[in-house]
């Protein structure tokens, strides 16, 4: 089934769909040119702006669904942006406004939860002007209807995201990892940016509705080099191989950030992007789709493994991150089939990630901030709250039976198997590293002795922390069931993506799902023996060859360093010291060569400007006149 | 209304009032007062102009030198009144941030807002002048009050610099002089009047040697590589003000010339230039972005910044598209707030400390956070970051070359991961991590200072999601100036003769 055809605003809600991104813009306005003053209020501000956009975006979704199906595509235009080359509008649909949801609600809930994690923050203001500015950005980024509005919006959740990683702009540490977070990601704009030229040219326009009508018409090298190169853009901001390498480092944020931005929300903008693009470029066949699927399947094993060799509670959720994004990533090449899956596995990932991160928040909060796993043990009897919520966010990304990510990553580890089955293998193999490594942490943080450092009192979360765990944690119970079971999602999501004329039934039991399931329970079972049974040592073994790899991330780091950043500092260095001495010299040299002596030169220069001016005029009256005279023009 | 020659008198002779105050302190609120009557009269002015009307408005023709054909002829088209709005903006902006830059050195105060008036009467006059000759006489003499600005009231090394300016305008300056008198010669029309040079040259032999005239002349201003090198030293040592004018309006007089005198009296030789000149661009925006990275001093960084920022504006002119040169209409005064920012609030941050180095810094961020904030934004406007302005115009350039030159165009979007290595890490080098022992006491902007950096972020930001109206001021005379090269080139007359 095609995607439907875009039709005119039917006003209401959707009519003035733009508050969503209005709401959050002004919070961050007010926060920001308010300064100190609003410093009492402001928190309380953010949260509103927050929750109102989330309210705005539920009355869309109902009005939505009042519409017929193949009636469910809004275009909304609001003003001319760049006259003749693209305006400011945006596309009501079904995908754009399962986002939309899933930004403002998870968003409002880490609003609310921010509350409480930076109440003895003296800049807490500062930080929900930030987290405003994120929203906004983020909503404008899927609510856009063409690529320049959503450019827009993708590099101002890079701005959001600068900011927020660098929020302790104090701590070098951080300073360098916000740094490094938007110059990476800058290498992926600029295959966005790239594609959307090429756009341009082929299609004379940016604007979804007509790029996607015109694409067909396209040469298929046309089509590729743009599907590379959104791919390019997409691996950036999602931290996909072989841009991954800014996502570790990005944990030097706030908490509340890793879970909104660098779990939930913005990384996985990367994977709104193929989908978005899908149905023109990326149909699930050709080379395009096809490198997709092997940087998803890449990065969900790179990921997993990094997971597996972190004592630092954010940085392995950070892998498992890039690794989940893997799987949609791995989806989303597979074509219509894949687009619902990728899709489920995003909204439902967006809740337990973000339910698993608030909740690593929470324990850091218990512990003085500290984030090393080999200090903790125990904690489940001191943060019962958390460590039940946190708990279920675990079975929910392991894929224990019945929860969320049993019904979205099977779905997703099915369908690639009957499209490639080497990688649908790798897929499972992915899904037994996350059992091991998320058994690892869980083990590590709540269960065994305790290891904490002297004068450490944990103490479970205030309600304003809480809350929005266990509400998180519902839907990291309910959402999978509910958005697969009857292929609900990918029926919703039909008129905007397409969907396979044939739906995929469920199957509860199957061969590659007991398969899978049988390897995370070895995972499980494994970390059990290494990190439940055993005591864990409270300083890291020295490991193997292989355990060294992970822990240095793949030596992903290394490699940028050694292929672009020492060359490219000797490069610079190079170009300093040609400037200076090398067209300048010359420069010098020659006026020196003209003038005589370099004493000479000296001599002139101290001169009168008035002297310059009559030899000059002087000078060129004689070249004229021999010009003139000559005759040879 | 003769609503130039107003703008240019009022500035004159607010030049002339100044110079002769007795009191320092008067001598700077007159000059304010004086630029802020012209800001509003070019306001009130640009908003008289009909983008649609014809393409030269607000014309005045007067006889100067009969014998030659010169005139006094003033008028100005959609990029020209663009640029003069951005200098009419500037100036009072520029005047308020010197308050106190010329009062270090011995010299006179009042002279150094006086020069700046007249600067502001040359600066609406070379981008007004609708005669040959004209416009080359403003073009040498902008050097002048220029030349005293840095040479008197600068840095350390300031007559170095003041002269190398000097020279190589003058050269540039030589060299224009000779094809601007060709021109009239070889014409024969016996007028400098630009309207009636337009296809007036016809040999492709002479186009050439004309074209190197005009161009070098301006490719040493704008400047384009490799003629760059004057100017690091002229801006870093010119007081921030100063500096502001500089790159932000003096220097676009040069890219501004390519647009309108190269592109449209030697369409061919453009067009047998191109090559190069988007190679030199090309070049000039990677190695500038290359060598800013590179930099220790924080004015020589937005100095080389400046230079791969031209390097966009010449390849968007060149790429002759209707996009690519609106977008180096565009690129022009959007880079004149954005680098007027940059080095207004640099200059502020080297006011407190005395020093241009950017190692002298560090976590002034929390001691002075509305100066590190709006040099942070002034700082994304310089990588061209969406939301801000100069994106629609570096965006709309690249777009442009794209449908031409797809080459060029992908090598220079490598710039966009370059800015971001040379502002955020200038950035963090001087704002974020430990607060620095000798900025520990650093004031936060002061409201004058605010009301400095106020209004360039409120029209960085507000042009940056409305760029419209200014675009729809400069897409109709771009177009005059695409049918003028396009019609007058060998191919474009065969295709109209079929």
């Amino acid at each position: 089934m095609e995607p439907a055809e875009i039709l005119s605003n039917p006003g209401g809600a959707i009519g003035v769909g733009w508050l969503m991104i209005v709401l959050p813009l002004l919070g961050a306005a007010v926060l920001l040119l308010g300064g100190r003053r609003t410093d009492k209020w402001g928190h309380y501000f953010g949260v509103l702006m927050a929750l109102a956009s989330f309210v705005v975006a539920a009355l869309v979704f109902f009005q939505l669904l009042g519409f017929a199906p193949g009636e469910r595509r809004r275009g909304v235009s609001l003003y001319e942006f760049i006259p003749g080359v693209a305006d400011m509008g945006l596309l009501i649909d079904p995908l754009s406004v399962s986002f939309a949801l899933l930004i403002t609600g998870v968003g409002s809930l880490i609003h609310i939860y921010s509350i409480g994690y930076m109440s003895h923050d003296h800049d807490r203001r500062r930080f929900f002007a930030y987290l405003n500015l994120f929203v906004a950005a983020m909503l404008l980024l899927v609510l856009a209807d063409n690529y320049v509005a959503l450019f827009v919006g993708w590099e101002g959740v890079g701005l959001a995201s600068y900011l927020l990683i660098g929020f302790w702009q104090f701590k070098p540490t951080a300073a360098t990892a916000a740094k490094k977070a938007f110059v990476v990601n800058r290498v992926g704009d600029f295959g966005l940016l790239v594609a959307i030229f090429i756009m341009f040219t082929s299609f004379g326009s940016v604007a979804f509705g007509e790029v996607f009508a015109k694409a067909g018409a396209e040469s298929q090298g046309t089509i590729t080099a743009i599907g590379l190169l959104l791919l390019l853009g997409a691996c950036g901001k999602s931290a996909q191989l072989p841009l991954q390498s800014w996502l570790l480092d990005a944990m030097e944020g706030p908490t509340p950030v890793s879970a909104l931005i660098h779990a939930a929300t913005m990384v996985t903008a990367g994977v709104y992007l193929v989908v978005r693009s899908g149905a023109a470029f990326f149909p699930g066949e050709g080379t395009a789709s096809l490198v997709v699927t092997i940087v998803g399947v890449a990065t969900l094993l790179a990921g997993a493994i990094i997971g597996t060799a972190k004592d630092d509670i954010k940085k392995a959720l950070a892998g498992s991150t890039m690794s989940q994004i893997g799987y949609m990533m791995l989806a989303a090449g597979l074509g219509p089939v894949g687009y619902a899956f990728a899709i489920a596995h995003l909204i439902s990932h967006g809740f337990f990630k973000a339910n698993l991160f608030l909740g690593a928040g929470s324990v850091m909060h218990a512990m003085n901030d500290q984030v090393d796993m080999r200090k903790y043990g125990g904690l489940r009897k001191y943060l019962p709250i958390t460590f039940i919520t946190f708990f279920i966010g675990y079975l929910a990304i392991i894929g224990f039976p019945l929860l969320s990510g049993y019904f979205t990553k099977d779905g997703i580890i099915e369908t690639t198997m009957e499209h490639n089955a080497i990688l649908g293998w790798l897929a499972v193999v992915g899904a037994g590293i996350t059992g091991f490594y998320m058994s690892r942490l869980v083990f590590m943080t709540f269960f065994g002795k305790a290891r904490w450092d002297e004068g450490v009192k944990p103490h479970e979360s205030p309600a304003v922390m809480t809350w929005p765990l266990i509400l998180l944690a519902i839907g990291s119970v309910v959402l999978g069931a509910f958005l697969i079971v009857g292929n609900r999602l990918m029926i919703f999501l039909g008129p905007a993506v397409g969907r396979p004329e044939e739906l995929p039934e469920f199957h509860a039991v199957s061969p590659v799902g007991l398969a899978t399931l049988a390897l995370v329970a070895l995972g499980a079972a494994y970390a059990w023996l290494k990190y439940g049974r055993q005591e864990v040592p409270a300083v890291a073994p020295r490991g193997s060859v292989l355990t060294t790899f992970a822990r240095r991330d793949l030596y992903g780091d290394a490699l940028n360093e050694a292929l672009f950043m020492r060359p490219g500092q000797w490069l610079t260095r190079l170009a300093v010291w040609f400037d200076n001495r090398g067209i300048d010299g010359l420069v010098n040299g020659l006026a020196a060569g003209i003038g005589g002596t370099s004493g000479r030169l000296r001599r002139i220069q101290t001169g009168y400007v008035r002297s310059y001016a009559l030899s000059i005029f002087v000078g060129a009256a004689i070249l004229a006149g021999a010009w003139f005279v000559v005759g040879t023009l | 209304m003769p609503w130039l020659s107003i703008l240019m008198g009022v500035s004159v002779l607010g030049a002339l009032g100044v110079a002769f105050v007795k009191n320092d302190k008067l001598a700077k609120q007159a000059t304010l007062a004086v630029s802020l009557v012209v800001m509003v009269l070019t306001i009130v002015m640009t908003v008289q102009f009909s983008p649609n009307g014809d393409r030269f408005q607000f014309a005045e023709t007067y006889d100067w030198i009969p014998a030659f054909g010169v005139h006094y002829a003033v008028a100005v088209d959609g990029v020209a009144l663009v640029l003069i709005l951005l200098s009419a903006i500037l100036v009072p902006i520029v005047v308020l941030a010197s308050w106190h830059d010329a009062e270090a050195g011995k010299r006179s105060v009042r002279t150094y807002f006086a020069l700046l008036l007249v600067l502001e009467a040359m600066m609406i006059g070379v981008f007004a002048a609708t005669d040959v000759f004209l416009f080359y006489v403003f073009f040498e003499a902008m050097l002048i009050p220029m030349y005293f600005m840095i040479g008197s009231y600068g840095g350390a090394q300031r007559s170095y610099a003041a002269v190398k300016f000097l020279l190589y305008s003058l050269f540039g300056g030589l060299l224009m002089l000779v094809a601007v008198i060709a021109l009239y010669v070889v014409a024969d029309k016996g007028t400098f009047l630009f309207p009636q040079l337009i296809g007036a040259i016809t040999d492709p032999t002479t186009q050439k040697w004309l074209f190197l005239g005009f161009f070098i002349a301006f490719a040493i201003k704008a400047p384009l590589w490799p003629f760059h090198t004057w100017l690091p030293d002229a801006a870093a040592q010119a007081p921030a003000g100063a500096a502001v004018l500089l790159v932000g309006v003096l220097d676009k007089v040069g890219t501004y010339g390519m647009l309108r005198f190269c592109l449209e009296l030697f369409p061919e030789a453009s067009a047998w230039a191109t090559p190069v000149v988007m190679t030199l661009a090309v070049i000039g925006i990677v190695y500038g972005a290359v060598v800013a990275i590179g930099q220790t001093d924080i004015k020589r960084l937005i100095a080389y910044t400046s230079i791969s920022h031209f390097g966009f504006i010449a390849m968007g002119v060149f790429a002759m598209t209707q996009n690519s040169m609106t977008g180096s209409a565009l690129y022009m005064v959007n880079h004149g707030f954005s680098t007027g920012a940059l080095f207004l609030i640099a200059g502020f941050l080297i006011y407190r400390r005395g020093s241009h180095f950017i190692a002298d810094y560090g976590g002034v961020q929390k001691v002075a956070p509305i100066l590190a904030g709006t040099f942070l934004v002034a700082g994304l406007s310089g990588l061209s970051l969406p939301g801000l302005s100069p994106f629609v115009s570096e965006f709309l350039v690249l777009v442009g070359t794209f449908e031409k030159h797809a080459v060029f165009a992908v090598i220079a979007a490598t710039g966009v991961v370059l800015a971001a290595i040379y502002i955020l890490w200038m950035y963090q080098r001087t704002m974020n991590g430990p607060t620095a022992e000798s900025v520990q006491t650093m004031p936060d902007l002061n409201s004058r200072e605010r009301w400095v950096v106020g209004p360039l972020v409120a029209l960085i930001i507000v042009l940056g999601f409305f760029p419209k109206p200014l675009l729809d001021v400069i897409n109709p005379s771009v177009k005059e100036t695409v049918t003028n090269v396009s019609v007058t080139t060998p191919a474009a007359v065969a295709k109209e003769g079929q």
